[in-house]
């Protein structure tokens, strides 16, 4: 049975170390995904049956074992087929809490019943604490995160002064206080549960403060943690599997957060600590009325684009919330078939979630090939007649190259105001999600057209057809 | 115990430095698959909850305890593996495939 066992964790460490690099690359990315979920149920299956070649599994186990397995697993795929590709990035916030929590379950049920579970000694207890405390911080953070992302939560204004750090740190150390409670008293209650609740509130206070374009990179974060939190569980419960995929997880989570900071020329450090974009900039460089904004009809916008030769369309978060991404590629398809060349300026951190835009654009059937990355795209603008942005702001704003007062300075962004023309589509003057004001807007290249993205669109359809174009 | 541990710490290490290695260069585009589907693979806590199950002899809590953690874990893996298919179905290039709008 030892060899079974071994053997079936072997091949499925490996399904899922090829799984994750597989989802790293366009073309393989589908299949490898679907390789961890092979890897996944066999991994669950070979458990199976080492325990029922060894101690065998109790009705009431199986009971429970099925019972959870239908509520969960039927939720899970319910949410998966339900929810919108616009709200990709609060479901990965969400699901992951749920990975933290079930972390912090196992935890605490080896907390409670070190006997039951094996979980005794100082080893057992030094992975208990862990798991609980990254477990903990991991479900509350994300669902604050997913909160957020949803618009249910909005940051209160004294979690954005400095008081923050001072209740971040008490709960820091009560936190620590906890832990070492438990390791002293070999497992007390009291200090689990001042554990439990001190890293839960820890992971709230952490999480809400951060807002803006820095959400991603904490989701991301966050996924890591519950990898860590993962492998703390394996401790616990002595599974070599699940501390290999937990580290992995942990580890290749790292990675694309720094990745993403990259992509935004942000530290990690100061995504943590330095708290909200622009949160405090209302008063500074970045505050200020507009008093030279263009607006024009969508009938203008057309006409406009009729003339162009070059078409370039940024999309940003407004574009998901008003779902017009078919409407979109409706226009562009017009715009195709009268000659005129169209491709899509993806900035990094378009949308709430890297990558965002670029699922969202590929459910409307935008061809893969037209959508740009920044690098590729910036040098391209001075030769473009249109640039249409839609529901964009923070990523297309010049003050983060001009102005070194500025928060968002040295964020790379789209420069759009080299194009001859440009459309801004947005519902209203408002700020963007930084709350910064964008010097984008005040150009005298730059029109406004007010509306939701949907229904500018919309209107731009039945405009450019008025004008003949996509009936040949 | 202390075998064990030593062992443990060393499939931790390697673990580790295999995670590092996997993702080198990430196109933005498969950012949020790609967090999407390593958080998926997170939800191997499920292996946690059905020894926590097993192990439970007749404790209700335990029972209990073990199986919440199993759901809030398949919901993790399942939901997750699930739509970062959606999500990457989307890219294959065959203009044919529009199953989700």
């Amino acid at each position: 049975m030892d060899v079974l066992k071994y053997a079936i964790e072997l091949v499925a460490v490996l399904l899922l170390a090829l799984g994750i690099k597989g989802l790293s690359k366009v073309r393989s990315a589908r299949g490898a995904n679907q390789l961890a979920a092979v890897a996944m149920a066999l991994a669950v299956l070979g458990l199976l049956i080492n325990y029922l070649g060894t101690s065998g599994i109790t009705a009431a186990a199986w009971i429970w074992i099925i019972v959870g397995t239908l509520i969960g697993g039927s939720l899970g795929a319910i949410t998966a087929q339900r929810v919108p590709m616009t709200s990709m990035p609060e479901t990965v916030a969400l699901f992951n809490g749920c990975g933290g929590m079930s972390s912090l379950l196992v935890a605490l049920a080896a907390a409670l019943y070190p006997l039951a579970l094996e979980a005794t000694g100082p080893v057992a207890l030094v992975s208990i604490v862990v798991s609980v405390f990254v477990g903990s911080i991991t479900f509350t953070g994300s669902i604050v995160a997913m909160a957020k992302l949803q618009g249910w939560l909005s940051t209160p204004a004294w979690m954005q002064s400095q008081l923050r750090h001072v209740v971040n740190i008490a709960l820091a150390v009560a936190a620590l206080v906890g832990a070492i409670e438990m390791l002293r008293t070999g497992g007390g209650a009291t200090g689990l549960w001042l554990l439990v609740a001190a890293s839960g509130l820890l992971g709230i206070g952490v999480t809400l403060p951060i807002g803006g374009a820095d959400m991603p990179v904490v989701i991301s974060l966050l996924n890591s943690y519950s990898g860590v939190a993962a492998a703390a569980a394996g401790f616990v419960v002595g599974s070599q599997l699940l501390i290999v995929a937990g580290a992995m997880v942990g580890a290749a989570g790292l990675i694309l957060t720094q990745v993403m900071c990259d992509g935004m020329n942000r530290s990690l450090v100061s995504v943590l600590f330095g708290g909200a974009l622009g949160a405090s900039s209302t008063s500074g460089a970045g505050g200020g009325e507009y008093t030279n904004i263009t607006s024009c009809s969508s009938e203008e916008c057309a006409l406009t684009l009729e003339a162009a030769e070059r078409v370039i369309i940024v999309p940003g978060y407004g574009l998901a919330v008003a779902q017009a991404q078919h409407t979109l590629r409706e226009v562009t398809r017009v715009l195709e078939s009268a000659g005129i060349d169209v491709a899509y300026a993806i900035h990094p951190v378009a949308g709430r979630m890297p990558g965002h835009m670029n699922v969202l654009l590929a459910e409307a059937d935008v061809p893969y090939e037209q959508l740009k990355e920044m690098d590729q795209i910036n040098p391209e603008f001075p030769a473009t007649d249109v640039v249409l942005v839609l529901g964009a702001n923070d990523v297309v704003n010049p003050q983060a190259k001009n102005d070194p007062e500025s928060p968002l300075y040295g964020m790379p962004v789209l420069d759009v105001q080299e194009a001859r023309t440009v459309f801004v589509v947005k519902r209203g003057m408002s700020a963007g999600y930084s709350g910064i004001k964008n010097d984008l807007f005040e150009l005298s290249n730059t029109s406004m057209v007010f509306g939701d993205a949907k229904k500018v669109l919309g209107d731009l359809l039945v405009e450019l057809k008025d004008l003949g174009l996509g009936k040949k | 115990m202390d075998a064990n541990f030593v062992e443990f710490l060393w499939v931790l290490l390697l673990g580790s430095l295999l995670g590092l290695e996997l993702i080198g260069k990430v196109p933005p585009t498969l950012h949020t698959p790609l967090m999407s589907g390593a958080n998926a693979v997170s939800g191997i806590t499920v292996l946690a909850a059905l020894t926590a199950i097993i192990k439970a002899g007749d404790s209700p809590v335990l029972l209990l305890l073990g199986s919440v953690s199993l759901g809030f874990a398949l919901f993790n893996v399942i939901g997750g593996f699930l739509v970062t298919d959606r999500m990457l179905a989307m890219f294959s290039r065959k203009p044919a495939r529009k199953e989700n709008s």
